[in-house]
This record gives structure tokens, C-alpha cells and sequence, in this order.
């Protein structure tokens, strides 16, 4: 068994191109996950001064259109997904105790298909055709007839980074299935993973729906297929149904993870058990599924027929009770407890209330009648910033600062977490709450303009000079984190007084995460050993060589390998001036390389087998992740 | 539902509510009964919704104040497991409250989904919109018009809309709630205005650059001056000698996707009448400043439109002015 041949170590920029260890990849999602964040925020905030004073002319109307679909694009799929993929990284395999996930190799492979699938959709920015039919990018204003290139790198950033979500996804899933330490019985997994795992399922069954339908739209643009266009006999509410089937899933794949964090946070900062857990994950596995049976509550104003508006209708006011359920569990977790206000809880806190306003707009929306008055409207905008803002940006933000201290072994600064914390607060309810009452005054959404005396001056004002407010929280904490990376690494193993397994061992973890895999004894495993007066968690097996994967530069070749044929897909068809130029991109030769470069990692992967290599006992070190 | 409607209204809540929101426009200053429905749904579900926030911003504040760690308190508190009697109250009173408002909401939803278009005694109109303009249709009276929906007080107006490009989606906050316009299908619904007005429409769907200004609207007249219009719109409006020159511009250059006779179809918008309409470009003020503008410059007006700059000097844009002032 102990075979220990040598295996090649990379250092420097090789190690994180080459890396497959999950603490170093969540690393990587963090920071490709906040650079996207930063480009969407600033978009956003071009947005917002460009609707800050009537009839504005900061940004032209079409750049407006550019600004909204990229905005939307990039957060939904560059930003919020990839600092969930962060999160669920960094933590879910040391909560279950395990040694890695499932797939390392897959794992990487997952991570470089979203980042190149992301910088081929921002590249538009500098070729001049930006996406513009909004993130949703419905025919036929998508197509060929009404939009330009620019959907083309919609259509071909989304299918390449959509790919890696979904392996992502496949991933976790076969991880908590099957890498759960002895002990840890599904109903002992704490929340955090409980939702990931119900967030990996609903990617598993959701992404495959928006696969195929920027299948079609692709097929439609690039070698005119006709699923999308009218004359010849497609549907273009087609799309709406196949981009909704996925796009609501969606939603919760994003909140649900965020409702984890919240309930890790509240648990250990009122230093209690979360109340209600079993009822927590039953509301939690309720609510994915329900997210399947509500798509078409986006299509209210589509005409699909009484019939179907009012089943959707009711279907989606039911998520309400398990949402409802959720919240009232927090609030008695508090209840009775010791609660500490650090930065991690006053986000976590500050989301109840915030998320509670974004689930009663989603409940006055699912009421199909009156949604023919908000549709499309900036109260529309206003719910779901309040869910996907103060829902999933407020959990990223609280899981961040709790689980800082376990990525990198520092702590965030407390006092200018806080700043960031009330600058984003304040910032995020003035920018939002008036954007209610825009849309019950008329205001429709993705506007570039909107004329005077229409009483909409006050509140657009007020809401530019709020997100002007979230933006400096943003700046806040990008020089907390240059701070801290300047510290010492000095946290402390255990720094919140935890109760679940990730704190057991040292911050950061070595890249074995436990020397022994522990035994669980029952939920919250590490908070049963303290009550049971151990210092640290049992042992379940006696110290031995432990396994550990081989890096491997192959995901980022494959990855750049689609990046290639992406692009080469997208010119094929493209005039250009240049008879060379002509010759080599816009036929299908930049493609087909692409692919065989995609092919030739594939064989490589395949052919050579690579056992990975051992760490024996006798050098085990508790050195942790570099960062 | 009158009785709950008269229930609702008596709330105090609703007077808070009016109070706050007195003299805004939108679906809060309804003019018609389709509005008028959606408004006090909306009512109904905001005043469960504030029942919910109360309840839970009251125990939210009550236990951040209440349990924040105090200095000198050591051990842990008690551990608590969960309780089955408060979960299950609060799975069941939220699920009731949900029943309340599914019970209309399936109501409504029927009730908007009824066909008029059987009813002899509406009024049809077929809306075909446009990038970035909207175009109705009288079929009953043989009329073509665009950007002004003129109508009856008080009559049924069922509406067939389609559209010729993208998604668009037809609303008017004051009147009706929105139903999208999609290419290739046709979509139907209802509505009324209770008084004489001019009300404001609106595309509701992105459908490009000028999205933001695909605005239109709608005329409310009593139905002597409606039939007075529908008479006067198909009367070859009378050009004075001093436009008479405009005429031959706009013969020259114009007519080739603009109709100036109510029963003809063109490219662009119908322009019959045009001078009755208060607005040029579907947004700006019917002015002879903003015509202008609009004839020289048609992308600085409106961006993205599908109208041509033919290159009109400065006495031609006049000339123009003068004939279309005239289009009565």
C-alpha cells in the first residue's frame, strides 16, 4: 500500500495553475469570484449615475442595454456562483470531515471552464460587441436579426462556464454522498453542507436545461437553425420556458447556500444548536424542489392562459412556508443565546429582516393578477436585489468573515469589517427599498432613460447615492483584505469558539486537511467533544500514510483549449478585411484546433494513469495552504 | 367580492397606505376596472405581507436586544433542540394566510382571462407593436392609427396584440395591467377607462436601444367626440396653399413608409391625423421645435429608430412642419 514514488511539486504561479487541492481552488474562486464581483459592481454603478437625474445622457442608450445585460450576466454566473463554489470549497470537506472531494481533478477542470468562460464573455468589452438583449437574452431580440456579435459571447462564455458549474456541482454532490467522515449520518451534516447538497442537486438537474437551450440559441445564431425564429416556424417562448426551467432553479442555487452560511453563523455566534435542525433541512430539500414547479411565475404577462397562471400562481406562494420556517428557526436559535455582534453576525443578523422583505415581494409577485402591474418593473428589481443582495451577497459577505480566518489563517480586521458593514447596509436599503415604489409608480424596468415629471426624480436620486454607498463598503473591504494579507499567520485553530468539524483542525488546514480522518459523534461534532470535555475531536482511525491526488496542469489546458474553439465557433462566419486574417478566423481552423487541443488533454488524461502519491506519517507537518 | 372590498377599505391600514401614496400615478391611481381589481389585490397581499414583517421584525428586535452577550456572562446557554408545537404553528398560520390570498388570486386570474372579443358591445382593436412604435387597429371601423390609442369612456375595449419584430409588452399602470405583444401569436385582453383623460402607455419588455421611449397614449373621449374623431380621422384632412409645398415633400420622401389615410398600412407609422396627437416620436411634446428636431435628426430623438435621416435641409423641415400641423 505505502508506495511512495515521488511526485513533481510545483511552486509559485505553476502551483495554482496545476493546483487540485479544494482549499487552493476555493482560493481561486475567491479570486476570480471577487474580481467578476467588482466588474459587475462597476457596471452597476455606471447604471445607477446614468439613471441618477430625468432624461441623463452619461452612457448612450445602447451601451445602457450593453451595461444592464452584462451586469446581470456577471453577477448571476461570475460573481455569486463562483464565491458560493469558494465557500463550498473552502469548508464543505472539512465539515464532513473528509480528506478532499470526491474528484480533484474535476474539481480544477470545474474552476478554469467558469473563469475562461467568463474572461471569453468580458473580452466583448474590448472587441466593441458586448451582449445587449438583457441577462435573459430572449429571441428574438437575441437573434441574429436584432442583435450583434455580442450575444454570440453570451451564448458561447455562458455554455463554457455553465460546464464547469455543472461538473462543479457533480462533484459536491458525489462528495457528500460519499466522503462523509464515520459518524457524520446525513442527519448529523450541518446545515452549510445540507444546503450545498441540495444547491449541487438542483445544478445537477438545472444546468443541463440552459445547456441545451444556449444549445439552440447557438445553433440559431451560428448556422441558422430555426428553433427561435418565427418566420420559419420557431417559437421564441420556447426559450422563455427552457431559460426559466433552469433560471428559477437557479435562484435557489444561489440562496440556498446563503441560507447555510446564515445558519452556520447565528448557530455559533448565539452560541447555540441550531434551532429546529431537522425541520431546517426538510424546508431546505422542500424548497429545492419546489424550485423546479414555479418556473413560468416569470411568464405571467407571456399569455400563457389562466390556467397555467394560476397553478404557478399558488405553487410558488407555497415556497413561502418553508422559507418561513427557515427564518423562525434563526430567530429562535437567537433566542435564549449568548449572541456576540462580530462582523460575520451582523451580516447574517441584518439578513433575516432584509431577506424577509425580499420574500413578501416574491409572495405579492407570485399573485398573478397583480403581477401584470409589477412585471417588469423596477419593483421587480427592487425583490430580487433584496433576495439575491440581501440574501446571497449579505451570506457571502457573513461567511467570508467567519471563515477568513480558516482559508488563510488571519482574521479580517474587526472595526473595518464594521464600517464595511453599515456603509453596505445603509447603502443597500436606500438603493433598493425606494425602487419598491419607482415600480408601483410606473417606472419599467432596463430603461436608459426616463423623462421628467413623472415624480420618479427623488427616488432615483436617492437610489444612485446609495449604491455610491455600497460601493465605497466594497472598497472598505478590499483594503481590509490587503491589510490582513499583510499580517501574520496567527489564527487561532478554534478563533469563534465553533461547533462543527472545521475547527478542529489548524487555520489555514494542512493540505491533508485531517492527519486522522475524526469520528462524528453526533451534530455539531466538534461542540459534542467540547461539551464532553476534549480538547479536540476523536480519532476514528490510528495514524497512517495518507493519500493525496497529483496536481496536474491538464484542466487549465482543456480549459483554454474551449476558450479557443469557443472563440473560433464565433468568427467562423465573421468578414474580415484582411485575406489572411480571412483565411485563418473566419473558418472553423481556430475551432478545430480549439477542440483537439480539448481532445488531446482528454486522451492525455485517459491514457496515463497517475495513482497520486502518499504523505507519510513520519513528515507530517501541520503546515497549511499558501496564500 | 364587494363585501371584502368594503372590508379592506375600512383597514386602517389602507388609510396609512393611501395617505402615503396619495397623488402617485402608476397601478396606485386606477381610471379603469381592470386597474382597479389589480389595485385592491395589491392591496390585499400588501397587507398580509405587513402583517408577516410585523410579526417577524418585532421578535427580531426583541431577541438582538434581548440576548446579546452582556460583560461578565460565562458558561453556554441552554441547548434547545426545537419545538414541535411552534413549528408546526408557524408552518400552519403562514400556509392560512397563503389560502387568503390564493383564493382571489385564482379568482382574478380567470376573470382577466375572459374573452371579449364575442362582446358586441366592446370595442376591438388589434395593437401590432413595433421597434419602437405601436399600432392600432379599429377593424370594426376601418381605421389604421399609431402612438395615440383613442377610445370611448366607459366602454369595453378588447384588445388582440401581436407584434412585428421582438417582445415588446403592451401596459397602461392607470388602466390595465401588461400582456406581452409576441411575434407570431396573438395575445387578448380587456379594459376600460372611467373618465375623459389622457393616460400614459408603455412597453414593458426590452426590445433594444430606444425601449426606454416606446411610450404611447391613451385617449379617453366621451363617445359623441370618439365617434366625432373615427368621422374626422377619415375625412382627407384640408391642406392649406401655405403647406401645400410640405405636401410635395412629404410625397417625395415620406410616403414611402408613411400613410397619411386611415385605411392604408405602411412601414412606418400611419400618420392620419397626426396633428390631433399629443405627441411626435411617441414621447416628446407634439411641437413644432420637437418635429423638427425629430424630421433632422432621427437617432438623436429616438436611438436605434428604424426612421431613415433622408437628409431634409433646414427650409424642407419646415416646409414639413407647416403639412404635418395640418394632418388634422
Amino acid at each position: 500500500m505505502s508506495h511512495s514514488h515521488s511526485v513533481k511539486r510545483y511552486h509559485g504561479l505553476m502551483d495554482w495553475l496545476t493546483t487540485v487541492d479544494h482549499k487552493k481552488i476555493a482560493i481561486l474562486y475567491l479570486v476570480a469570484g471577487g474580481f467578476f464581483l467588482a466588474v459587475g459592481g462597476f457596471e452597476a454603478m455606471l447604471i445607477r449615475l446614468q439613471l441618477m437625474f430625468p432624461e441623463n445622457t452619461f452612457v448612450a442608450a445602447h451601451t445602457f442595454n450593453e451595461l444592464i445585460t452584462m451586469h446581470g450576466t456577471t453577477m448571476i454566473f461570475l460573481a455569486g456562483m463562483p464565491l458560493l463554489f469558494a465557500l463550498m470549497n473552502a469548508v464543505v470537506p472539512l465539515q464532513i470531515g473528509a480528506r478532499d472531494v470526491a474528484f480533484p481533478f474535476v474539481n480544477a477542470l470545474g474552476f478554469w471552464l467558469f473563469f475562461f468562460g467568463g474572461v471569453l464573455m468580458n473580452i466583448s468589452w474590448f472587441i466593441g460587441t458586448v451582449p445587449d438583449a438583457g441577462w435573459t437574452s430572449y429571441p428574438p431580440l437575441a437573434s441574429n436579426t436584432y442583435s450583434g456579435m455580442g450575444v454570440n459571447y453570451y451564448v458561447v462564455g455562458l455554455q463554457i462556464a455553465g460546464l464547469g458549474s455543472l461538473i462543479g456541482g457533480i462533484n459536491f454532490l458525489v462528495t457528500i454522498v460519499n466522503m462523509r467522515a464515520p459518524g457524520m449520518s446525513f442527519m448529523r451534516m450541518p446545515l452549510f453542507t445540507w444546503t450545498i447538497f441540495i444547491a449541487s442537486a438542483i445544478i445537477l438537474f438545472a444546468f443541463p436545461a440552459i445547456t441545451v437551450g444556449l444549445v439552440l440559441l447557438l445553433f440559431d445564431r451560428l448556422f441558422g437553425a430555426n428553433f427561435f425564429e418565427v418566420a420559419n416556424g420557431g417559437n421564441p417562448v420556447l426559450w422563455q420556458h427552457i431559460f426559466w426551467i433552469f433560471g428559477h432553479p437557479e435562484v435557489y442555487i444561489l440562496i440556498l447556500p446563503a441560507f447555510g452560511v446564515i445558519s452556520e453563523v447565528v448557530s455559533t455566534f448565539s452560541s447555540k444548536r441550531l434551532f429546529g435542525y431537522s425541520s431546517m433541512v426538510f424546508a431546505t430539500v422542500l424548497i429545492g424542489f419546489l424550485s423546479f414547479m414555479v418556473w413560468a411565475h416569470h411568464m405571467f404577462s407571456v399569455g400563457l392562459g389562466p390556467v397555467a397562471n394560476a397553478l404557478f400562481s399558488v405553487a410558488t406562494m407555497l415556497i413561502a412556508v418553508p422559507t418561513g420556517i427557515k427564518i423562525f428557526n434563526w430567530l429562535f436559535t437567537y433566542w435564549g443565546g449568548h449572541i456576540r455582534f462580530t462582523t460575520a453576525n451582523l451580516f447574517a443578523s441584518s439578513f433575516i429582516p432584509t431577506f424577509v422583505i425580499g420574500g413578501v415581494t416574491g409572495v405579492m409577485l407570485s399573485v398573478a393578477p397583480a403581477d401584470y402591474q409589477f412585471h417588469d418593473t423596477y419593483f421587480v428589481v427592487a425583490h430580487f436585489h433584496y433576495t439575491i443582495v440581501g440574501g446571497l451577497v449579505f451570506g457571502i459577505f457573513a461567511g467570508l468573515f467567519y471563515w477568513w480566518p480558516k482559508m488563510f489563517g488571519r482574521m479580517l480586521d474587526e472595526r473595518l469589517g464594521k464600517v464595511t458593514f453599515w456603509f453596505f447596509f445603509i447603502g443597500f436599503h436606500l438603493t433598493f427599498l425606494v425602487q419598491h415604489f419607482l415600480g408601483l409608480q410606473g417606472m419599467p424596468r432596463r430603461v436608459f432613460t426616463y423623462l421628467k415629471g413623472q415624480g420618479w426624480d427623488t427616488e432615483n436620486m436617492i437610489s444612485t447615492v446609495g449604491a455610491l454607498m455600497m460601493g465605497i463598503a466594497s472598497i472598505v473591504l478590499l483594503i481590509n483584505v490587503l491589510i490582513t494579507s499583510l499580517k501574520p499567520r496567527n489564527a487561532d485553530a478554534d478563533p469563534w469558539d465553533g461547533r462543527t468539524l472545521e475547527w478542529a483542525i489548524p487555520s489555514p488546514p494542512p493540505e491533508y486537511n485531517f492527519a486522522q480522518t475524526p469520528l462524528v459523534r453526533g451534530l455539531d461534532a466538534l461542540w459534542v467533544e467540547k461539551e464532553a470535555g476534549n480538547k479536540t475531536i476523536t480519532p476514528a482511525e490510528p495514524l497512517g500514510p495518507i493519500h493525496m491526488p497529483s496536481p496536474s496542469i491538464l484542466p487549465f489546458v482543456m480549459s483554454v483549449g474551449f476558450f479557443i474553439a469557443g472563440f473560433g465557433f464565433m468568427y467562423a462566419k465573421h468578414e474580415f478585411a484582411n485575406g489572411i486574417a480571412s483565411f485563418l478566423f473566419g473558418n472553423y481552423i481556430v475551432a478545430v484546433a480549439g477542440l483537439v487541443i480539448v481532445l488531446v488533454s482528454m486522451f492525455l488524461r485517459s491514457v496515463f494513469d497517475d495513482h497520486g502519491f502518499h504523505i507519510e506519517p513520519e513528515e507530517l507537518q501541520e503546515k497549511g495552504v499558501k496564500a | 367580492m364587494s363585501r371584502w372590498k368594503f372590508i379592506w377599505r375600512l383597514t386602517p391600514l389602507f388609510a396609512v397606505l393611501a395617505l402615503l401614496l396619495s397623488g402617485c400615478q402608476g397601478a396606485f391611481n386606477p381610471q379603469g376596472s381592470n386597474a382597479k381589481d389589480q389595485l385592491w389585490l395589491i392591496e390585499l397581499a400588501f397587507f398580509i405581507m405587513i402583517l408577516v414583517l410585523v410579526v417577524v421584525f418585532g421578535i427580531f428586535f426583541y431577541v438582538i436586544i434581548r440576548f446579546r452577550k452582556r460583560k461578565g456572562q460565562t458558561g453556554y446557554p441552554k441547548q434547545v433542540e426545537g419545538s414541535h408545537k411552534l413549528e408546526v404553528i408557524w408552518t400552519v398560520i403562514p400556509f392560512i394566510l397563503l389560502m387568503i390570498l390564493a383564493i382571489p388570486t385564482v379568482l382574478l386570474t380567470f376573470h382577466f382571462a375572459q374573452n371579449a372579443n364575442n362582446d358586441k358591445d366592446a370595442l376591438h382593436i388589434k395593437v401590432t407593436a413595433h421597434q419602437f412604435w405601436w399600432e392600432f387597429e379599429y377593424p370594426d371601423l376601418g381605421i389604421r392609427t399609431a402612438e395615440d390609442l383613442v377610445i370611448p369612456v366607459g366602454k369595453k375595449i378588447s384588445v388582440e396584440l401581436t407584434s412585428a419584430d421582438v417582445l415588446h409588452s403592451f401596459w397602461i399602470p392607470e388602466l390595465a395591467g401588461k400582456m406581452d405583444t409576441n411575434p407570431g401569436m396573438v395575445n387578448k385582453m380587456f379594459f376600460n377607462a372611467d373618465k375623459e383623460g389622457v393616460y400614459k402607455g408603455k412597453c414593458a419588455e426590452l426590445c433594444g436601444s430606444s425601449h426606454a421611449l416606446m411610450d404611447f397614449k391613451v385617449v379617453a373621449k366621451s363617445e359623441a367626440d370618439f365617434n366625432a374623431w373615427a368621422k374626422q380621422i377619415k375625412q382627407p384632412a384640408a391642406i392649406s396653399a401655405d403647406a401645400a409645398k410640405g405636401e410635395e415633400i412629404f410625397k417625395n420622401k415620406c410616403l414611402q413608409c408613411h400613410a397619411v389615410t386611415p385605411d392604408q398600412r405602411g412601414f412606418g407609422p400611419n400618420l392620419a391625423g397626426f396633428a390631433n396627437r399629443n405627441t411626435v416620436a411617441g414621447f416628446r411634446p407634439n411641437e413644432p421645435e420637437w418635429i423638427s428636431k425629430w424630421l433632422t435628426d432621427p437617432q438623436a430623438v429616438k436611438p436605434g429608430t428604424l426612421m431613415p435621416n433622408v437628409g431634409l435641409n433646414q427650409q424642407e423641415v419646415s416646409e414639413l412642419v407647416k403639412y404635418l400641423q395640418e394632418l388634422k
